[in-house]
């Protein structure tokens, strides 16, 4: 990681993926959760292919996008839910 | 934009790539509609590498793209279907919001989704299915040096494991929880599919530096927030191994979702179709993983039939049957050599969440006498995947049936199911 070139923030952290890579992805690779479930447990992405919805996530302020199927793209902030 | 068709294929796997292909070459007008960003479906998935010729099915792929491209389909990405309001049309959402597609035919080729079983840790960050992992890898998540253990039944196992040790991870261990003594029976029965005997020696070679065990299963993972380690069982001896990934999934089962609001008959958890894969709501074809988990051969066959059959060409699709009938024993010969064992139910504990999205326990469950009780009391299976995960493992748990469905069937916009209420008024519904 990081030796990419679309820089994006997730939960504050600046990081660089390379073109292609979802924010599922990249978001695995900060050691950020994808969201908290609703005992406080932090969650990443499970099955892969937007059928679990444990990856849903604020993305560029819209709520509930399925980290997965969203690509990185520059400047893109990422929150977890 | 045009909203009526005479085939609309819902999927664009394989199976759902050949049907419309086949379809609109025999001159019918298709729309073919798929919820991700590029055609291809899970196992074609990052297909540009494919198409590029670097994928282990990059011809098949790229030939049937070619069919789509230059027969006209008319192919909508990032679409859900959400209902189907009234017979012959579908209520579907996409980015830019609601929209209704009508159809003469309609060709489900909604493809599979890994099952997932309950045991304690699976809810920390790392552990993902089988299938799960490998599309996040695919998707850009950079795996170099750090360790991974393939985990479940079913041979997704040997092809994942060594797509993660192409990509740079120490594979640990693949543990496959069907006996040797199964799996040699199932190689038998693989001598007459010679292709996928081929595939499954190949990375097996591929995988010898890794340790591969089978009648071993996982039964619990470790770890503050993140997997840590993962403890394995052969039921006389235990082994705890040190992971980074703990990818872990039970075969695979249909997304029935489509074909129940339709009202297909469901027949031993797959749709019930005649030999020209028409199920028993007549202009509705099932194609695929819909009608017994087979792969991609087995969906590319069953595809074409659909596509002739609904264009009503039903010699050339009768033409295609003895290949039919081959996936077929093929897709049965997965499902009985990887049938999860019985262990695997006593893997939870009290407080092992079963349903994610709610954060259901064992507990909670345990005591109830149906998915519908257990719905009501514990809000298991409302939540945002609608039992899409813990359906299957209630199933198997606890030998609930979980078949009802009801729209929307995936989570939908409120303007999308106003519109729904609105074009029904309309249309005196």
């Amino acid at each position: 990681m990081n030796d990419g070139q679309i820089p994006v923030t997730i939960n504050g952290k600046h990081i660089r993926v390379k073109e292609g890579t979802s924010v599922a992805a990249a978001v695995m690779m900060t050691g950020e959760p994808c969201r908290y479930s609703v005992q406080g447990q932090p969650r990443g992405a499970l099955c892969g292919m937007g059928i679990c919805m444990e990856c849903r996530m604020s993305i560029d302020g819209v709520p509930h996008r399925r980290a997965y199927q969203v690509l990185c793209a520059p400047g893109m902030k990422v929150v977890s839910e | 934009m045009k909203t009526s068709f005479d085939v609309v294929v819902v999927g664009a796997g394989p199976g759902g790539m050949a049907a419309a292909a086949v379809a609109a070459e025999a001159g019918k007008s298709v729309c073919l509609l798929d919820a991700n960003a590029a055609i291809g479906g899970q196992i074609w998935r990052g297909n540009s590498a494919e198409a590029a010729g670097h994928g282990p099915h990059a011809g098949e792929f790229a030939a049937w793209s070619l069919r789509v491209a230059g027969s006209g389909v008319a192919v909508r990405q990032g679409v859900e279907v959400v209902d189907v309001p009234a017979p012959g049309l579908l209520r579907i959402e996409s980015e830019g919001g609601g929209d209704e597609v009508s159809f003469e035919h309609l060709i489900p080729a909604t493809g599979g989704r890994e099952r997932f079983l309950p045991f304690p840790g699976w809810t920390l960050r790392g552990v993902t299915g089988v299938g799960g992992l490998q599309a996040l890898v695919k998707a850009g998540l950079d795996i170099r040096g750090t360790r991974v253990v393939v985990a479940g039944t079913g041979p997704l196992l040997l092809a994942v494991a060594a797509a993660m040790k192409r990509a740079g991870a120490s594979v640990e261990a693949i543990v496959e929880q069907a006996p040797l003594a199964t799996l040699l029976r199932f190689g038998v029965a693989a001598l007459s599919h010679p292709a996928k005997l081929i595939e499954g020696a190949g990375y097996r070679s591929e995988m010898l530096s890794a340790s591969y065990l089978t009648g071993w299963w996982v039964t619990r993972a470790g770890g503050t927030d993140r997997v840590e380690s993962v403890t394995l069982s052969c039921g006389r001896e235990e082994k705890t191994l040190a992971c980074d990934w703990l990818a872990c999934g039970y075969h695979l089962v249909p997304n029935l979702e489509l074909p129940r609001l339709l009202g297909c008959t469901i027949q031993a958890g797959y749709v019930a179709v005649d030999d020209m894969q028409q199920s028993s709501v007549p202009g509705v074809w099932c194609v695929g993983e819909l009608t017994g988990i087979g792969g991609m051969e087995k969906a590319i066959v069953e595809g074409q039939i659909a596509g002739f059959a609904s264009a009503g060409f039903s010699e050339r699709a009768r033409a295609l049957a003895r290949r039919r009938r081959k996936w077929i024993d093929f897709a049965a010969s997965l499902d009985r050599a990887f049938t999860p064992r019985p262990e695997l139910r006593a893997l939870p504990t009290a407080g092992t969440i079963v349903c994610r999205c709610e954060d259901v326990t064992h507990e909670q469950l345990a005591p109830k006498r149906n998915w519908r009780e257990a719905k009501l009391h514990t809000r298991c299976g409302m939540g945002p995947c609608q039992g899409r995960i813990c359906g299957g493992a209630a199933e198997f748990l606890y030998g609930w049936d979980v078949a009802a469905v009801r729209p929307p069937v995936f989570p939908a916009k409120v303007s999308t199911l106003a519109a729904e209420e609105h074009a029904a008024t309309v249309r005196g519904a």
